[in-house]
Order: C-alpha cells, then sequence, then structure tokens
C-alpha cells in the first residue's frame, strides 16, 4: 500500500518534469480523497479486496489525467455488514469530507451508505452492489454505478433460456434483494416468451446446505434451472450439483456470478455452466489485454469481474478530472462530466444512463477448461429501466 | 412427498447430521469435562479445512493432507490450552467467553493474512470419487458415505473410550469432582490438556474432511459455531451421547424443514431447541 503511494508520487513527479502537467499546479497541494468503504473481513472479503486493487490500478495507471493532484486513500472495512454502513459513509463525509466515496459490495450496505450520502457533497460511486433501489427510487445526481443493476445480467438469460429451448425452469437463490431480484429479471423476460417457472426455491441467508434442495430439483425434473449466487456460496452450490450427478443432467444457467472469482475452487464442477453477465475473461479488446495482463503481474492473480467494476470506478475519477482540468470545486460540473463520459472498459466501452447506471452489453459466457468464454453477446447495449428514479 | 423422496432427503438430513456430530462433539467434550465455553470452536473447523487445502495443494495427496493437518490441530489445541485455557479454569464463563471471542479475531486475521479472503476448494480424493446411481436423475456421492462412516466410526470410537478405558474412567471422575481425582494421585492438569487438544482435533478433522464438500472460505466457522451450539444445547451440555442425538435431530428437522416449510426453516432449529427446553430444561442427556 505504502509502496503504491510511492510508485504513485514518483509517476507523477516524472510526468510534471516531463512537462505532461497542465498549469494546475496550485491545486496540486490539496489531495483529491478517495474514501473506500469496501469489505475487507468475512464472506465478501475477497470481493471487496478485487475492487481495490482495480480502483488503485486505474488511478496509478492514469495518474497523467489527475493534472498533478495527488489521490489520498481513507479505507473503511465495512465487513458487508448494513448496520454499520451509515455510521461509516457519515464519518467519511463529515469528518474527513472525501470527494469520492467508492462502496460498497453487498447491497444492504448500499443502502445504508445512500440514505447518508444522496444529495451530499461527496461523489458515490458503487462499484458492485446491485440493488435496483440504488439508481431506481433512490437515484440521486451525486450517486453513480460502474457495476450493474441487478436486473441487467439476469434479464437477458430468459431469452437465451427461450431459444435453447427450455420451457419449464426451477430458479433457486439466497431470499435476499439482490437474490429475488435477480429470478425476478429472468422471470420478466423467460414468461414473457412463453416459458414457465415451475418452482421458485429460495433459500435462508447465508445457508449453504443445499444437498435437500438439489434433490428436490431432480425430483421436479425441469428441463434447466436458473441461479443466482457469489462467492463461496457458488463454489458449494455448483459442487453439490455436479455431486449429486446434475450438471449432466440438467443444465444449469445463472447470473455471471456463479462463476465469478470461484472457477478455481469450483474445479471441473463448474465446466459447461452457462451464464450471463458484463464481462468475459477472454474479452478481445485493446483494454481487456492490457488490464487482465497488468492486474495479474501487480496482484499475482488473474482478475476478475469484481475487479473490472473497480477500475471502472478509477476510470471514472481519472477522467473527471481530467475534464476538469484537474479542478473539481465545482459539483455541478463535476457530476456533469461524469455523466458525459465514455468508459473504455475491459468489458467494452459503456456510457451511463440518466440514472447514472452503466449502458453496457451483456455477454452469454460459458466455462471452457476453468475460464468464462463468451460465446455471443445476449444483449447489446442494455439499459437498466431504473424504475421509480425521477432524474 | 414418494417414498424414494423422502428416503433421499432423510438421507441428506443423517448425513448432515452426522457431520454436526463430529463437529460439535469435541465443544460438548471440552465443556463437560473442563466446564471450558469455547467460542473459537468453530474456528478450529476453519483451521482444519484451510490447513487440508494447503497440505492437499503442496503434497498432492489427500490422506498425507489429512494426517498433518490433523497432528497440526492436536499440536495447536496443546499450545492454546497450556498457553491461555489454563488461566481460565475456575474462573467463570464471562472470562472464557471474552478470551474465546478474541480468539475468533486472531483465527479470522491469520487465515486472511496466511491463505487471503478468495473461496478455496479441495478435489475430492481419486480414490472417493465416485457416485452410486440412485434413481435415474440422482446420484449418490461415494465421498459423502465415506464420511458418514467416518463420522459414525469416531462417534463409536468416543463412546468406547469414555466408556470402557481407564483414560475415560479418569475423564468421567474429573467431571464429577476434580479435587478427588488430584487427591488419588492423577496428574488433572496433564488429562484437561488432552481432552482439550482432542477436543480441537475434532473440530479440524470435521473441517478436513469437509474441505473437498464446501468452499473453503473466510468466515466458515462461525456459520457452523451456531449450528454447534444448537446441537450441545438439545443434547445437554457434556453429553456425547447428547450431541449424536440432537445433532441427527438438527440435521433431519432442518432438511425436512427447508423442503416442506421454506418461508420458516431458517428458525426450524431453533423451534426445536425452544420445545426440547421447555420439556428437558437441561437438554435431552444432561449429566
Amino acid at each position: 500500500m505504502h509502496n503504491n503511494k510511492k510508485g504513485l508520487r514518483a509517476l507523477v513527479s516524472a510526468c510534471a518534469t516531463a512537462g505532461l502537467l497542465s498549469v494546475g499546479s496550485n491545486l496540486a497541494a490539496e489531495p483529491v480523497k478517495v474514501g473506500i468503504m469496501l469489505p475487507f473481513s468475512g464472506v465478501y472479503a475477497a470481493l471487496g479486496d478485487a475492487g481495490r486493487n482495480g480502483l488503485k490500478l486505474a488511478l496509478t495507471q492514469n495518474a497523467a489525467q489527475l493534472h498533478g493532484r495527488d489521490i489520498e486513500y481513507l479505507e473503511l472495512d465495512t465487513e458487508a455488514r448494513p448496520e454499520r454502513a451509515p455510521e461509516l459513509a457519515s464519518s467519511l463525509l463529515d469528518k474527513d469530507k472525501a470527494d469520492f466515496i467508492i462502496g460498497p459490495v453487498h447491497s444492504g450496505v448500499a443502502m445504508g451508505m445512500s440514505k447518508v450520502l444522496r444529495n451530499k457533497d461527496a461523489i458515490m460511486i458503487i462499484p458492485n452492489a446491485g440493488a435496483a433501489a440504488a439508481t431506481g427510487p433512490l437515484c440521486a445526481p451525486n450517486v453513480f454505478r460502474t457495476s450493474f443493476s441487478s436486473w441487467q445480467p439476469s434479464w437477458p438469460m430468459g431469452k437465451v433460456a427461450l431459444d435453447a429451448g427450455y420451457k419449464k425452469v426451477v430458479t433457486m437463490s439466497w431470499n435476499y434483494g439482490m437474490g429475488k431480484e435477480s429470478l425476478e429479471a429472468f422471470e420478466e423476460s423467460f414468461t414473457a416468451g412463453g416459458g414457465e417457472i415451475v418452482k421458485q426455491i429460495l433459500v435462508p441467508f447465508p445457508k449453504t446446505e443445499f444437498q435437500p434442495y438439489i434433490t428436490d430439483i431432480a425430483a421436479t425434473a425441469p428441463d434447466a434451472v436458473f441461479v443466482f449466487f457469489a462467492g463461496g456460496g457458488a463454489v458449494k452450490f455448483v459442487k453439490d450439483y455436479n455431486a449429486l450427478g446434475l450438471s449432466d443432467k440438467i443444465p444449469l444457467l445463472g447470473a455471471g456470478f456463479l462463476t465469478e472469482g470461484t472457477l478455481e475452487a469450483q474445479g471441473d464442477a463448474a465446466e459447461g455452466i452457462l451464464t450471463t453477465l458484463h464481462y468475459a475473461d477472454n474479452l478481445d479488446n485493446a483494454a481487456n489485454h492490457k488490464f487482465r495482463q497488468d492486474y495479474a503481474s501487480s496482484f499475482g492473480k488473474p482478475a476478475d469481474i469484481y475487479a473490472v467494476q473497480g477500475y471502472d470506478a478509477g476510470l471514472l475519477i481519472a477522467q473527471a478530472l481530467n475534464t476538469l482540468g484537474g479542478d473539481i470545486s465545482n459539483r455541478t460540473a463535476l457530476i456533469a462530466a461524469m455523466q458525459a463520459s465514455t468508459i473504455d472498459s475491459p468489458r467494452g466501452k459503456f456510457t451511463f444512463s440518466k440514472a447514472h447506471n452503466p449502458v453496457q452489453d451483456i455477454y452469454l459466457r460459458k466455462v471452457v477448461n476453468g475460464e468464462n468464454q463468451v460465446l455471443s453477446i445476449a444483449a447489446a447495449a442494455l439499459e437498466d429501466p431504473a424504475r421509480g428514479c425521477k432524474l | 412427498m414418494d417414498i424414494t423422496l423422502f428416503l433421499f432427503q432423510l438421507m441428506n438430513g443423517v448425513q448432515y447430521g452426522l457431520l454436526l456430530f463430529l463437529i460439535a462433539s469435541g465443544l460438548t467434550l471440552v465443556f463437560g469435562v473442563m466446564g471450558i465455553l469455547n467460542l473459537a470452536h468453530g474456528s478450529m473447523y476453519m483451521v482444519g479445512a484451510y490447513l487440508a487445502w494447503y497440505f492437499v495443494n503442496t503434497t498432492g495427496s489427500f490422506g498425507v493432507a489429512a494426517v498433518i493437518s490433523a497432528i497440526i490441530a492436536l499440536l495447536l489445541g496443546i499450545l492454546i490450552e497450556r498457553t491461555l485455557i489454563i488461566r481460565l479454569y475456575r474462573r467463570n464463563h464471562l472470562d472464557q467467553v471474552l478470551l474465546t471471542i478474541g480468539l475468533i479475531f486472531v483465527f479470522n486475521a491469520l487465515q486472511s493474512l496466511l491463505w487471503g479472503n478468495d473461496p478455496l476448494g479441495v478435489a475430492v480424493p481419486a480414490w472417493l470419487d465416485g457416485a452410486i446411481p440412485l434413481t435415474e436423475m440422482i446420484e449418490y456421492p461415494v465421498y459423502r458415505l465415506f464420511v458418514s462412516g467416518l463420522c459414525i466410526l469416531i462417534g463409536i470410537g468416543m463412546y468406547l473410550t469414555i466408556n470402557r478405558t481407564r483414560l475415560g474412567m479418569l475423564i468421567r471422575a474429573g467431571e464429577s469432582n476434580r479435587d478427588m481425582v488430584e487427591c488419588l494421585g492423577v496428574d488433572i492438569n496433564r488429562l484437561y490438556t488432552l481432552v482439550f487438544a482432542a477436543g480441537v482435533a475434532l473440530a479440524a478433522i470435521a473441517g478436513i474432511v469437509s474441505a473437498p464438500m464446501v468452499s473453503v472460505v473466510p468466515g466458515m466457522g462461525e456459520h457452523v459455531l451456531i449450528s454447534c451450539f444448537v446441537v450441545v444445547v438439545i443434547g445437554g451440555m457434556g453429553s456425547i451421547k447428547g450431541a449424536f442425538v440432537g445433532a441427527l435431530m438438527v440435521g433431519i428437522v432442518d432438511t425436512f424443514s427447508s423442503i416442506m416449510l421454506p418461508q420458516v426453516s431458517s428458525m426450524m432449529i431453533y423451534i426445536l431447541m425452544a420445545v426440547v427446553l421447555l420439556i428437558r430444561p437441561r437438554g435431552l442427556f444432561a449429566s
């Protein structure tokens, strides 16, 4: 961490001596304060780490765009506990006077942060949490998302399932916001095209004893199963599904989180799973090649979607600073600059909707040899309907 | 629910229950014999799973990894008892709770530093990586049957040790009157160290054998700890037999409520606990 800062300083001063920086040097005295509210311990720790790594990588690589301004990081561990969110967000907002607050992973935490930060001076950038409300009824000029809305990754899978000829599907997830919203999005497009949800299974969060439910699925014998699970739960589900012998009998479909950052742990059990997501490991674009290479060499492990979303939050900040010549004191101008930006993301270029959610392609991916390989674009430039947003 | 499905779910419940028994037995043993309430018991389960992952990767053999991990866990148990738990004898449960909660944080931090936060997976060892087809749709993994068998064997082993050996006699005597055992010239401290280390090893072994079936993730210890306490309270604190019966009850109730009463399934094991406590305030087989 300390080394990163040193590296950043060295890079900035190198750029300065090379005469790359504009005349905004009187601003250079004041660092840009970037608050980070991610889980660094507990169930979602891996997701928090990846998001932070991506964010810092983007801001280090694009230091030249910051017009001589240093970045000061203020990091708080949310532990993915919603009840702590308001207090942590308040301290970054009032005590630290953060310019940007990046977080969180968990949708429950997002609701708590949003309550405190909506319509305030700090800019909130959500690098993961997909809760519909954050860019729906709770949308605000100063709240941006560089990830997805819960609806986006799951909705295109309905059509994929219909095209594959599946008529009867069982859906399954944990019984919490993100899970239920994902199943609803799939259901919306699947039933609109004539498909039938024969059973919906909601498992109490964070329970991972899936065997009874999977036995039940086998007895129901649907054409396919659609699930939302992430992290450790996704590993356990895929292993259980395979252990009970269903993987080669009933096709498993999912929102892409099912196989993100988990493939190594899932091993052969994940082979052949179809998922839809706004990213795939082997996307063939220059930004992705560079990003994956840099990420792997900086952090010693392959990048996943959580790293991409953190990286794009960093790109968004760097671009906005560049547009404004390093002066972000006028918040209206800052928001306008952010809103108008096109992010050259590893997932492909994306813009922001009126509600500040990415308008992005959703890819159909298949797990082949332990990698999420892209098969096709399941939905191009998909915009979240942002139901309830008044922006 | 037809009869095949019912039998399947019963198998699922029994298998889950047996694993719970293996985890909970160490907790109840340490409490029964030494009067120590070890909240870090779940952390020992986590340590077992992470050690198994680490040694499978370094040695390439699950069997070798399991033996090394179990030995390390045993030594860890001895170390914890000699340095920390020894200060807690004759102190109240609140002090024990404070210390062992502190240990949970220490082990979580160590896990994060040593092995990172990504979910990890252990492959099922090749010689157990088969499945027995039960219907045309479902097959049952051999590994899970092996784990169930192992839990039963360990349970029988514990029962025989406590009820049929000299060591077991001392353990039972120490349980009822520590001072008298000391007066008879038995080194009670050594006995305590042994019992505590055995409790830690049991939790770690549960973690080791679970590793190929679950995802090895931060926080996995806390998750099992709560279920363990439910099992131990139902069975009666300190009773191995109670832990066995309680674990099977919890496993079966949890499995069937998941399917038949999904909306309230997360509460069912606690409702079961409440009902048992209403009828038997100290649990089913409290000593």
